[in-house]
């Protein structure tokens, strides 16, 4: 694939990116807290005292944070280290009540790993994972209140969050949008994080530079914070890199800094920070102990893990004969892949991907469910494929069938039988309304004989509305031929 | 290693502390005095010794992943200086 | 002397009211009156509360007749105000927490009220806990009840728990918790002359308490006698599933250790704490309790704790730097004192300036220094690898030791007006009970005599992890040698 390059007035200049992308854990309760981290509930109600920083509360670890952690950097391929550990990062902010956030600077939880991507012209490229490490997310602010002052809610403090950091190994807005929906596909499969990305469950920071075309090394880089869609995340890294290739070809440099993205005026402008704005004066957190796991707890979760999107996809493609194309739309989501093997599993596994990929995919669609909630369940669904294999109906019939399913959930087979859609497959009957046909269409018969074999088609057309479609279609061609050649 | 006012005004501004001018430069001595004394640990070869985090006599300990805790607004917000209905508030935050 | 109620012990007053000699009511109410009478003088305690106390005594009166009761039944008590308590106003001696009143007890004192413990009251302390005399409390300073023989001065009560020493002298209360981070309960007792325990760190839960330093603060009982912190240790100590770094084993009886003696005891000197300018009255001291320990039966034996110079300047980076993070939560906006701003940063700095005191202030600006980009390595990581060299000292001794025993204080109590205006020289006042802080093992200290000006001196022993049983019967021969059975000039007991 030719490479992304942005063409400005004196040259081609290449993209890099690196992601960093913050992804709430799915638990019960919070990082520290026996809080919930329940999405929504009333202000300030899913928050205990040592969510809110009252003197003398301390903080505890959720196990199954941790357990969340593993499973997302053993799905990343990635190095787990067995050791690892908290840090304070200090800084004031209305919605960080303690003045500090618990986070893993050092030591994280997971080390390199790396994430498959497949552009769409189907090339492969792999995204290294710098690390992983668990931190608490702050509060909300509330600016749009009150005229004076802002509220806070604290709601979302101490949740539990992975932070995911890639290598700047991203080249394009594309390959960006790809690692993101990768990403999120995997944690959606390790069900370490639910992807939703309008809850907020998933976000990026976007860091952006440019180079020339075969420039060593790289430029100073802005970063983009808190994109909240892969779309955003595409359009920002195309308006910041156009951006600064502009300044870079006026002559001007660029700032290392904090930016936005604006999605309506489509352009990133900076997050103006005061005067030694930062200095985070991390140092270990002294209310936990360091993060010690055992490998054998490690080797409990790995073998524990559901099958990740790229295995499943080659195994679909080995067991079930799929392509390629086909196996990356059914491994998707892992509910349609569970729902396509439950069906293909034991039935003619072509025509449940052709049905799947066609007549069910539409049919959700059309009705605006999703495959959570289908109309139809995977079992029907298979029933149904099965009455066409030992051609109880015919390909056309299970059509009709599968609509009536849609319609009313009923089960194929009593479909069948309530509308009397049971394949014909008597010779005798076939017989009688073939001869019936050529009796009354004497002059295509004629026609057909001195050479018109176009016209095979027609009198198979007729045989079926005679036998009103539930003819098989195998009997009808053969007893057709037979009895036009006699 | 020395300890300018301005640093001290550094710190102050990150710690929140507010301090006037004449405090800095009360402070700033003060300050220079103790982190001269401290700066006696130099004298120490800590040379492959490693820092000492937490008293390693406590069991690492995780939690059970239950909601335990929350539903306690009230009580979050008894001490509140300036409540508005169920929330904190602080001076109007701009972005 | 005739007989008095403020002759009592906690042990003793336990026996009083379990064989009903005296009632709880009897005796909480000798107690509030005391405070009454003494304390505006003192300024031991923030805040008192005696309805709730006498409440508390009718129901424990009410189990004592039944012959039922928890260890500290109906025992008058006084709780540093460092200590959470639910529905008491908790300040820690700053006016930054105003009238903070918290919705939750903190474990410690919550494990001293489940076994019928009743408290008179919050008592006072350095601010945060930060200070060795009491003077920077917010609320004002504490006197010690001690008078030099020539003179009315007032005298500091060492601090932090400079308030709980006071009292405990004084005879408002039967015992007292403090908490110590580097000194803090055994600097005051010595000044005091009571005693105090600074157990193992992990050994009572942090849950509840404010924080000064995460990783040094460890809560103790301070009382008259060694068997009454014994009996109060094993109350407040225990497994708190709450505080991560609490540890997880089981809480001995105390008190049976207390007879156990020393003979066969290893007990070492250690060569550094013989520091330049050490006085020859804390010199003789020291002496006092090796010849007592060798009496008993000890075999005392020289040893080194190369690094004890480089804990105190180690413990101060270490300390506030874990202060200054601990102290960012007091920006006045879900609780305490706000002093309101036109933006979220002046209202931080307005509420700050005028919540916290100068040392305090001192203390979060040198903590934030040395975590400042640049300076991490320099200090703090220097600090915390110095730490480990401190701990290893105390380890490598005690291969060949059993406790170790040392003065607590480089000097008695001074006078307010004599503290001195280096904060480094203040600072001194911990070089001998820091060590043990930054190692975490337990240490206590006995009062031992009164120098040439009537003032008490103590005496420390520091001991192994968990090891608090050995302290207890070591101290517990200097405690008997010594038999200390002065009394401060300011006292309960004697009538005005």
């Amino acid at each position: 694939m030719s490479a992304y390059r942005i063409t400005g007035e004196t040259g081609e200049w290449e993209v890099i990116v690196g992601l960093e992308v913050h992804a709430q854990i799915v638990s019960q309760s919070k990082l520290f807290s026996g809080a919930s981290a329940e999405y929504g509930g009333e202000p300030n109600t899913h928050v205990s005292l040592v969510d809110a920083g009252f003197p003398g509360m301390l903080p505890v670890l959720n196990r199954e944070c941790v357990a969340q952690a593993v499973r997302t950097g053993l799905g990343l391929r990635a190095q787990i280290n067995l050791f690892s550990r908290f840090d304070r990062k200090n800084y004031f902010y209305a919605d960080l009540p303690t003045g500090y956030q618990i986070s893993q600077f050092e030591h994280p939880i997971v080390g390199k790993g790396t994430v498959e991507i497949e552009l769409s012209d189907g090339e492969i490229r792999h995204i290294g994972v710098t690390r992983m490490h668990m931190e608490q997310d702050a509060g909300k602010s509330i600016h749009d209140q009150d005229p004076t002052r802002s509220f806070i809610d604290l709601n979302r403090a101490g949740v539990a969050l992975m932070e995911i950091v890639s290598e700047p190994d991203i080249r394009s807005p594309e390959e960006a949008g790809a690692y993101l929906r990768k990403l999120r596909q995997i944690l959606r499969y390790l069900g370490t994080c639910d992807g939703n990305m309008e809850e907020g469950s998933m976000r990026a920071d976007v860091n952006v530079s440019v180079r020339r075309e075969g420039e060593e090394g790289y430029r100073t880089r802005c970063e983009i914070k808190n994109v909240n869609s892969v779309r955003f995340v595409m359009q920002a890294i195309e308006v910041e890199a156009q951006r600064q290739v502009d300044i870079w070809e006026s002559g001007g440099e660029i700032d290392q800094e904090t930016r936005l993205f604006d999605h309506v005026k489509s352009e990133t402008r900076s997050l103006r920070t005061k005067e030694d704005a930062h200095d985070y004066r991390y140092f270990p957190e002294p209310d936990l102990l360091p993060l010690v796991i055992e490998q054998s707890w490690v080797d409990e979760l790995k073998a524990a893990l559901p099958e990740l999107p790229e295995d499943k996809r080659a195994r679909l493609e080995k067991e079930y004969g799929v392509s390629r194309y086909e196996s990356g739309v059914l491994t998707a989501e892992q509910s349609v892949a569970d729902f396509y093997e439950t069906v293909a599993r034991g039935a003619d596994a072509r025509l449940a991907t052709n049905w799947i990929l066609g007549d069910f995919f539409a049919a959700l669609n059309r009705t605006g469910r999703s495959i959570e909630d289908s109309p139809v369940s995977a079992e029907a669904l298979r029933e149904l494929l099965s009455l066409i294999s030992d051609s109880t109906i015919n390909g056309k019939i299970a059509k009709e069938v599968f609509e009536d399913m849609v319609e009313t959930g009923e089960k194929p087979s009593v479909i069948v039988d309530r509308k009397g859609l049971r394949q014909v497959t008597d010779t005798g009957a076939i017989e009688a309304a073939i001869s019936d046909i050529l009796a009354a269409n004497a002059d295509k018969v004629e026609e057909y004989r001195s050479g018109k074999d176009k016209l095979f088609g027609f009198f198979v057309g007729q045989t079926m509305k005679a036998m009103k479609g539930k003819a098989n279609p195998a009997m009808v061609n053969e007893l057709l031929k037979r009895l036009l050649a006699s | 290693m020395s300890l300018d006012a301005k640093t001290v005004a550094k710190m102050a501004r990150l710690a929140r502390v507010g301090l006037s001018d004449e405090q800095v430069h009360t402070y700033q001595k003060e300050m220079q005095g103790i982190i001269g004394w401290v700066d006696q640990l130099n004298e120490v070869d800590v040379t492959d010794v490693p820092p000492m985090i937490g008293t390693g006599l406590a069991q690492p300990r995780l939690r059970d992943d239950q909601v335990t805790d929350g539903n306690c607004r009230d009580e979050v917000l008894s001490n509140a200086p300036d409540r508005e209905g169920p929330f904190y508030t602080v001076p109007k935050v701009v972005e | 002397m005739m007989s008095s109620i403020f002759d009592h012990t906690l042990a003793s007053a336990r026996e009083a009211l379990r064989s009903r000699k005296i009632s709880a009511v009897e005796l909480v109410d000798a107690h509030i009156d005391a405070i009454e009478r003494l304390d505006d003088g003192l300024n031991s305690f923030i805040t008192r509360t005696p309805e709730q106390a006498r409440l508390a005594a009718k129901e424990a009166d009410a189990l004592l007749a039944k012959g039922e009761g928890g260890s500290l039944c109906g025992l008058p008590i006084g709780i540093k105000d460092l200590f959470a308590t639910e529905g008491v106003r908790t300040t820690a001696a700053s006016k930054i927490l105003g009238n903070f009143v918290p919705p939750y007890e903190s474990t410690v004192t919550a494990n001293l009220k489940r076994d019928g413990a009743i408290s008179l009251g919050k008592l006072n302390l350095d601010e945060f806990a930060m200070g060795s005399t009491n003077l920077t409390s917010a609320f004002g300073g504490v006197e010690n009840p001690w008078k030099r023989r020539d003179s009315d001065a007032k005298l500091v009560p060492g601090g932090s728990s400079g308030g709980s020493a006071a009292a405990v002298a004084a005879g408002l209360v039967l015992g007292a918790t403090g908490t110590d981070t580097g000194g803090s309960i055994r600097q005051p007792a010595a000044f005091c002359g009571i005693a105090g325990i600074k157990p193992t760190y992990g050994r009572c839960s942090r849950f509840g308490t404010i924080a000064f330093a995460s990783s040094l603060d460890q809560a103790g009982p301070m009382a008259r006698t060694l068997q009454d912190c014994a009996i109060l240790l094993e109350s407040m100590a225990g497994f708190d599933p709450k505080d991560s770094t609490s540890v997880n084993r089981p809480v001995p009886h105390y008190e049976a250790a207390l007879g156990r003696g020393v003979k066969g005891l290893k007990v070492g000197i250690p060569k550094e704490y013989r520091i330049d300018g050490l006085p020859a009255e804390i010199e003789a001291i020291w002496q006092q309790g090796i010849n007592w320990l060798k009496e008993a039966g000890a075999e005392v034996v020289d040893i080194s704790l190369p690094h004890t110079k480089y804990g105190l300047p180690a413990y101060y980076i270490a300390a506030l730097a874990e202060a200054s993070s601990n102290l960012a939560r007091y920006d006045g906006v879900r609780f305490g004192e706000r002093v309101s701003g036109a933006s979220l940063d002046a209202l931080y700095e307005a509420t700050r300036a005028a919540g916290f005191g100068d040392e305090v202030k001192r203390r979060i600006l040198l903590g934030t220094y040395v975590l400042s980009s640049g300076y991490y390595d320099a200090y703090y990581l220097r600090a915390q690898k110095v730490r480990t060299l401190l701990q290893r000292d105390f380890l490598k001794a005690y291969e060949t030791v059993d406790v170790i025993l040392a003065p607590t204080a480089p000097s008695g109590a001074f006078a307010w007006d004599e503290k001195p205006t280096d904060p480094v020289q203040v600072y001194l006042n911990d070089v001998f009970t820091v060590p043990a802080s930054m190692a975490g093992v337990p240490a206590l200290s006995v009062p031992a005599g009164l120098d040439g000006r009537g003032v008490p001196l103590g005496l420390q022993l520091i001991g192994r992890f968990f090891d608090e049983e050995t302290l207890l019967a070591a101290g517990s021969v200097l405690e008997q040698a010594a038999s200390f059975t002065h009394r401060p000039t300011i006292h309960a007991g004697v009538s005005a």
